[in-house]
């Protein structure tokens, strides 16, 4: 079976973590690669945690389960640290990218992290002066980019461009406040 | 060609229903309705498609609905899941009675109670002695596949039968899949003009139609459903057949992977095997001989492609997603183990009950299931024949 990357993200219902995972499905299947983006179906309401996922592969993917093993976790809700279980079922090597004010060493001693890599943004900055209000999804595509090194950013950020916009096509200023929120986020995203 | 897209299951058989643009879609609008009608009706609305959209009160009008445009000529759709189903369960076996071709996606979902919205075959199951062809669908792909082939498979002549075309709840319902979508002229010759032989709007040759049915003749009428469903057999391979010419992607009754040396094999439906496929490349990898079953059609049930295709196998795990509370087991073990008993070589066969009311089917119960299997070819003894599968007991 070729070699499938699995990416959970963790928020809360109303913060767009479904957006984002079907968002970021449709670019990258754009780019010629193979993917999935699925949310976790809870009891849906605002605020609730909840989970969405992603694969993605050179290949065709079979697997129609749920990610218990993921190689990348993103966060959208700093509040969901110590709460949620964020680093459950997560490898060595695993990546987590969080969206929040605190530093990378910070966040790993409020997760009780010996290994994987840290990253975090304050993505909730970045919405709120480039889209106009906190909505951290699409900047944390951005430093996902960043991040995981995975894709090349101008393709991912030319093929974002017309994702949003076919899905804004009435209302422009959306689309270049998230395109920029994307550039602000793939360029701040922290590391250790 | 490149016509690879990155849709839900939701907006491709909406997709799939836009295409095929039928004359009339009865639909109940709120849940437990999936987005396939949302979608759709936004074709209606945008003038995208020519088709009468009649938003009704509940499930069992929509069906009824959907009889009266069928009955009266019209190539006819409709759309639910769940309870809705459940609703419309009077309705569906007047449709196929009065053979209507009338095709309706059910993204498959749990039956209340206790009440659940996720992944269950509960609802589907229910119908299966309803006299409606039942398709199932792997993927986002085989789902906008199935749509397309249903139209041709229902309006046989052959046939004349409902078709159900199932896909599995939120899992490939909501899920973004890639799959590869038809252009619109391929599916408008492909599914071609629906010319009824006989309709109630045909004024110059009046009929009627659902009349009462007594003794005299409703065994007949039942016999000839039956026949019908037999017929549909050979429809759904040619129909699959000819499908594959126009988009390289081939159907039959069941698809096999993995299985031409298998020792050991799982027979299950919808997203499910896709799942199972992943885990039998892993244990390929370390020597197992293992394999896949998947029927693509569950009525009529393909007993003789079943067994020619597991009568090589020594033990054979049949899983379900539905309950039949027989306390033997699950629908399709019934029909598989029923399928296989002619052969009387031996093939020891169990039942795993899995995935009820949408409990994720992880990959490690699947390959559990392939080391029972593997325990039983060892010695040659059956533990247990019905098992549940990722269950807390």
């Amino acid at each position: 079976m070729a070699k499938v990357l699995e990416i959970r993200w963790h928020g809360r219902g109303g913060q767009g973590a479904k957006t984002a995972a079907l968002m970021l499905a449709e670019v990258v299947a754009e780019m010629g690669k193979y993917v999935q983006g699925f949310p976790e179906y809870g009891p849906e309401r605002m605020g609730a945690p909840i989970l969405a996922f992603n694969r993605i592969s050179d290949e065709k993917i079979h697997i129609h389960s749920n990610v218990v093993n993921p190689e990348i976790v993103i966060v959208l809700d700093a509040t969901l640290l110590g709460k949620a279980k964020i680093t459950q079922g997560v490898g060595e090597d695993g990546i987590y990218i969080i969206n929040t004010t605190k530093t990378p060493s910070e966040v790993r001693e409020l997760l009780g992290l010996d290994d994987g890599k840290l990253f975090t943004v304050d993505a909730n900055q970045i919405s709120l002066e480039t889209i106009g209000r906190v909505i951290p999804n699409t900047p944390l595509m951005g430093a996902f980019v960043k991040a995981t090194n995975l894709l090349p950013f101008d393709e991912f950020f030319d093929k974002v461009r017309g994702q949003l916009s076919k899905k804004f096509k009435s209302k422009p200023e959306v689309i270049e406040g998230n395109l920029e929120a994307i550039k602000r986020a793939y360029q701040e995203v922290k590391s250790e | 060609m490149n016509n690879r897209v990155a849709l839900t299951g939701n907006e491709a058989v909406a997709q799939a229903m836009k295409q095929i643009n039928p004359d009339v879609v009865a639909a109940y609008p709120i849940t437990p309705q999936t987005e396939i009608v949302q979608f759709f009706s936004n074709f209606v609305n945008n003038g995208q498609v020519d088709t009468e959209f009649v938003a009704v009160e509940s499930e069992h009008s929509a069906m009824s609905a959907a009889v009266g445009a069928a009955s009266a000529g019209a190539r006819t759709m409709t759309a639910t899941s769940s309870q809705g189903l459940a609703l419309m369960f009077e309705v569906v076996y007047i449709a196929s009675a009065m053979r209507l071709p009338i095709v309706f996606p059910v993204a498959n979902r749990a039956l209340s109670g206790p009440i659940n919205i996720h992944c269950d075959h509960s609802d589907a199951m229910g119908l299966t002695n309803s006299g409606v062809i039942q398709l199932f669908s792997e993927n986002a792909q085989e789902a906008y596949d199935n749509m397309i082939q249903a139209v041709r498979i229902a309006e046989h002549p052959d046939v004349l039968l409902p078709v159900m075309v199932n896909l599995d709840g939120f899992i490939t319902s909501h899920a973004l899949d890639i799959l590869e979508v038809l252009d619109d002229e391929t599916v408008k010759n492909f599914v071609g003009i629906y010319n009824p032989e006989e309709f109630l709007l045909d004024v110059k040759n009046p009929i009627s139609m659902g009349n009462l049915d007594m003794y005299d003749f409703y065994f007949e009428h039942r016999r000839q459903q039956v026949a019908a469903m037999e017929a549909a057999k050979k429809v759904i391979e040619d129909v699959g057949k000819e499908f594959e010419k126009v988009s390289g992607r081939p159907y039959g009754l069941i698809e096999t992977y993995k299985l031409d040396d298998a020792d050991m094999a799982v027979v299950l439906l919808n997203s499910a095997a896709g799942s199972a496929k992943g885990v039998v490349d892993e244990l390929r990898a370390k020597g197992m001989k293992v394999g896949v079953l998947k029927p693509r059609a569950f009525r009529p049930f393909p007993f003789e492609e079943i067994s020619t295709a597991l009568k090589g196998v020594k033990a054979v795990a049949v899983l379900d997603r539905a309950e039949t509370f027989s306390t033997l087991g699950g629908p399709m073990f019934a029909d598989v183990r029923a399928a296989l008993y002619d052969l009387k070589n031996d093939i020891k066969v169990i039942n795993y009950v899995y995935g009820l009311g949408g409990r994720d089917l992880r990959l490690e119960d699947v390959e559990q299931v392939f080391n029972e299997l593997d325990e039983i070819v060892k010695s040659g003894k059956t533990d247990k024949v019905v098992n549940y599968l990722g269950l807390r007991e």
